[in-house]
């Protein structure tokens, strides 16, 4: 079973957000792995310890994302790819990253593909989709159960609270949501071991893809943060005319009852 | 501006998705005086054209066949891939919800365009269509443009104003048939869990509990609240991590990310990661013992007090408002 994992390194989930020039601030602050993405190493470790094969965790972004594949080798993956993208493009959008992506598999022969169903920073959840399109299998998105029985899988997708029990074969690309597993945490020695596995860093030119073929067909023309909360009215008094006030400013001041 | 543009009307349990009339009013602005065409996909919809035409449409395309009961993302593409050939569009719009999440960036993916998630807000400045749409799950937001393929875009719930609805509207209702073939995954069951019929997502109201819930009995007033305003029942992190719910009732930086017009946090001191599902909600109501957590920096209105004291009372006063 040769299983490929997509991973973003994102900011941390308690970081508040704060702009410099019109741009996120990343000065100082702390980068996990996109929790989405955690779930699906977690669950492709599970695969090859049943089915056997390898584990290989992929992430396009700047050298420092190294930081966050180590911590997938540390969990239990087998081997790392890093395609560093910065030099040559500085506004990708999700084509260009599923573009990448597609381009780096498409001759892999890789069986189950499991990314997160989104990234909690840009949240588009287009990735997923767009590479097993580009690669011509199926997906299914926000999953919170896999079982594989040769090569017919079984899968429990979430949709919207309710779960949908869904039959396909491999090859196939799956996203992950909450629920699907506990990520570990590494362990001392799969920490030890995760410095010697190992961890390929590529270009663009290394996957024969160009600036020209990666063409964001999006742009971002402003960040702006939104108007900051004041705090409101605390009430005060006997709680049930605290309650009754609370019902009449929602009746007549907020206007939403 | 003068544009054609397709909207998907969203089906589900045999009737429309209020977030389809939000795409259409989407869709209105971002057409100008070109046409707004309605899309329905499904088994049997060809009932459902009119009240889409009611919305805003001036015409409804329908596919309709056996193997399109229920979603899946092959027999979907193929349906609405054959309406974009027939129909040549400049845009696409439709809900950003498990059917839009799962099927736009298919599309967009096939036809090498670009694609914008999850907008809350449209308009025309400069003869493009801007976009607005939260980033890092609303602590910030972007403003976007398409530069290349099809002006396409997903809605999140209860953003985007609907038009109102016009019953004297009509147009004409065409079907399109399309042979569905191989579709390479397989639905062998669904089952119901989200909670009597309000979704989480498109909500109006959401009573969401935290630790302060102190365990699975304690969401019970919550449901009976949510029951009363016709809402639905959220929860944060602690109270999934800690087994007091199911984690689809998860509102937060991961988990789902909500704008109801009120949002009821019962027992939640508001960390970072909840604060970015639900701070942008229109009015939010904080109750909690502690005066000093950090939910009250978000609220509109504030009770300090036992949730288990405070939501009976709130289920009596509302009910009695009701009626």
């Amino acid at each position: 079973m040769n299983t490929y994992v997509l991973l973003k390194r994102t900011f941390d989930t308690e970081e508040t957000i704060q702009l410099s020039n019109g741009k996120i601030n990343e000065e100082g602050a702390e980068f996990i792995i996109n929790p989405y993405d955690e779930y699906a190493v977690e669950e492709a470790i599970q695969v090859r310890d049943v089915q056997g094969g390898e584990v290989t965790v992929v992430s396009v972004g700047n050298e420092e994302a190294e930081k966050q594949l180590r911590t997938a080798l540390a969990m239990g993956a087998d081997q790392a790819v890093l395609i560093n993208s910065e030099e040559d493009i500085e506004n990708g959008d999700q084509y260009t990253t599923a573009k990448i992506i597609a381009e780096y598999l498409k001759d892999k022969a890789a069986d189950l593909i499991i990314a997160g169903n989104v990234a909690i920073d840009s949240g588009s959840g287009q990735v997923g989709p767009r590479v097993a399109e580009m690669l011509g299998i199926p997906a299914i998105t926000t999953i919170t159960n896999l079982e594989i029985d040769g090569s017919r899988v079984t899968v429990v997708r979430d949709i919207e609270g309710d779960s949908e029990t869904i039959e396909a074969s491999l090859p196939l690309l799956v996203t992950a949501q909450q629920g699907l597993n506990e990520p570990r945490y590494p362990s001392l020695p799969g920490i030890m071991k995760a410095k010697k596995k190992p961890l390929e860093e590529l270009e663009l030119d290394d996957i024969d893809l160009d600036e020209d073929d990666i063409e964001p067909k999006t742009k971002t023309i402003e960040v702006f943060l939104p108007p900051k909360k004041e705090a409101g009215k605390v009430l005060t008094g006997e709680m049930n005319e605290q309650v009754s006030e609370l019902v009449q400013l929602l009746r007549s001041e907020a206007k939403v009852i | 501006m003068s544009r054609k543009i397709l909207v998907l009307g969203e089906v589900r349990d045999g009737s429309l998705r209020n977030v389809s009339f939000e795409a259409m009013g989407a869709a209105k602005l971002a057409a100008g005086s070109g046409e707004v065409v309605g899309v329905l996909i499904g088994d049997a919809v060809q009932s459902l054209g009119n009240e889409l035409i009611h919305y805003g449409a001036d015409r409804v395309v329908t596919v309709e066949d056996k193997q399109l009961k229920h979603y899946t993302s092959d027999s979907f593409s193929q349906a609405l891939l054959a309406v974009i050939d027939q129909e040549n569009p400049a845009g696409i719009i439709l809900g950003h919800t498990a059917l839009g999440k799962d099927l736009a960036p298919r599309i967009a993916s096939k036809l090498s365009s670009g694609l914008i998630s999850d907008a809350t807000a449209v308009e025309e400045a400069g003869g493009h269509l801007v976009f607005t749409r939260p980033i890092y799950s609303g602590k910030a937001f972007e403003k976007k443009v398409i530069t290349d393929g099809l002006i396409f875009a997903t809605v999140r719930p209860n953003n985007i104003a609907a038009l109102e609805k016009d019953e004297s509207r009509t147009g004409e209702i065409s079907s399109l048939s399309v042979e569905i073939k191989d579709v390479r995954t397989i639905i062998k069951d669904v089952v119901r869990k989200a909670t009597e019929g309000v979704d989480l997502s498109e909500a109006k109201v959401i009573v969401a509990g935290g630790r302060g819930v102190k365990g699975k009995e304690g969401f019970e007033p919550l449901k009976e609240l949510a029951k009363v305003l016709g809402g639905a029942v959220g929860a944060s992190r602690g109270a999934c991590d800690a087994d007091y719910c199911d984690y689809s009732l998860q509102i937060g930086q991961t988990g789902k990310v909500v704008t109801p017009d009120l949002y009821i946090a019962c027992g939640i001191s508001g960390a970072i990661q909840h604060l970015a599902g639900m701070s942008n909600s229109k009015v939010i109501v904080a109750i909690n013992k502690d005066p000093e957590a950090s939910i009250f920096q978000v609220a509109d209105y504030g009770i300090v007090g036992d949730l288990f004291e405070v939501v009976p009372l709130l289920i009596e006063e509302f009910a009695a408002v009701k009626q």
